[in-house]
């Protein structure tokens, strides 16, 4: 949760004035999109910039808090040639945000789902999401630039990743909401994609609940678009 | 210090239904009893669950009001029950309450800690949710929004408070 202590704030906003670095900023939406660990020479080739930059740019992440750093063998080769445990990245469990002016909506959106939900009125929520969902996938829809839901997703912040057919999403954009109220606020998250990708035209997939720890509880089966 | 005394979580809640078991508007309802209730057989840190001969507890009505369905379980830990309620299709089933039940104007869920090898029974179910409903959360009957920790050895069980993180 957004927090009001100062040197909290002085923390937040000096990471996220980091990312103003364009290379540094596209090195932690890598690392930050993958599931497991990346490491140093990964980070490097799929950015495309020197293994030496890379690592200069990563340590100075993890340093601002935006991404935890490990030492390991990623997994699979051990023996002799596996040489020295490499260093590994992955994004932060911490949130960082700032907002100017303050604002804590936070707060607001925590009193609101405990309304909504002590007053029964989930359906009406989900069909408030679904309209809005639907409204930005038919504007999306209408710019011409012909969308995916993917890209739509991306945009706002639900890093996609391919599992087989389905696209999966590896961040919750309402995490701390959805850890409170994981029924309501999920049912929400739901209807809002399955808005989103009715609004893009009945082609694009179809979204549908499928939650396990560590993922948001939305999978979409966007076959369809590819034929 | 000693170690924490292994214990198993007790869990029920009930449920108001909006409409007969075999009617239409509860058709959805019913169809995922027996997917959801094979979910929670197989899921990890799973104990038991009340069920009938049918396989569910849809019959057991221990309450004046006979609309009012009950489900009591037993898990491993804190863990495994949040893992299989909010983190598998039983979330799915969740999202869609308002379809199938009332919203209750007081809590509907209550859980405590057992020693392992206990089976609940419906009436002890019902004291812990009326210690819930009546006194909110504490440490003889919480809620997964505020838990309590499991007790420790006998002689200190005042003293473990912080030593129960679960991993």
């Amino acid at each position: 949760m957004a927090a009001m202590d100062p040197a909290r704030r002085e923390q937040d906003l000096a990471a996220i004035a980091m990312l103003r670095e364009p290379v540094r900023r596209e090195l932690y939406d890598h690392v930050a999109a993958q599931e497991g660990e990346v490491s140093r020479d990964q980070a490097a080739a799929a950015v495309g910039v020197r293994r030496g930059l890379a690592a200069f740019h990563l340590d100075k992440l993890v340093e601002a808090g935006l991404l935890e750093a490990s030492f390991g063998r990623q997994g699979r080769r051990g023996g002799p040639g596996a040489g020295r445990p490499a260093k590994l990245y992955r994004r932060a469990a911490a949130e960082v945000s700032a907002t100017l002016p303050p604002r804590t909506y936070q707060t607001a959106a925590l009193l609101l789902a405990e309304t909504v939900e002590q007053a029964g009125a989930d359906p009406e929520l989900y069909a408030a999401a679904s309209r809005s969902g639907e409204a930005a996938g038919l504007q999306a829809a209408a710019g011409g630039s012909r969308p995916t839901v993917e890209r739509l997703l991306a945009a706002r912040g639900y890093q996609p990743y391919r599992e087989g057919a389905l696209l999966r999403l590896r961040n919750c954009p309402f995490a701390d909401l959805a850890a409170q109220f994981p029924a309501l606020i999920c049912g929400m998250n739901l209807a809002m994609v399955q808005g989103l990708v009715a609004g893009l035209g009945d082609a694009a997939g179809a979204a549908a609940m499928d939650p396990a720890p560590g993922r948001c509880c939305v999978a979409v089966d966007d076959r369809r678009r590819e034929h | 210090m000693a170690e924490p005394t292994p214990h198993h979580l007790a869990q029920v809640n009930v449920a108001l239904l909006r409409a007969p078991l075999d009617g239409p508007e509860l058709a959805g309802f019913v169809a995922l009893l027996e997917p959801i209730n094979a979910l929670a057989d197989r899921s990890p840190g799973f104990v038991w669950r009340l069920q009938t001969e049918d396989g569910d507890a849809t019959a057991v009505r221990p309450f004046d009001d006979d609309r009012m369905l009950v489900n009591l379980t037993v898990w491993e830990s804190l863990e495994a029950l949040r893992d299989f309620v909010y983190a598998s299709r039983h979330l799915d089933a969740m999202r869609r309450r308002r379809e199938w039940f009332h919203r209750l104007a007081i809590p509907y869920l209550a859980l405590w800690w057992v020693p392992p090898g206990t089976v609940p029974t419906v009436a002890e179910a019902k004291r812990r949710l009326e210690l819930v409903q009546r006194q909110g959360p504490g440490p003889d009957a919480f809620t997964l929004r505020e838990p309590s920790p499991p007790p420790g050895p006998p002689h200190d069980a005042n003293e473990l408070g912080n030593s129960t993180r679960l991993a």
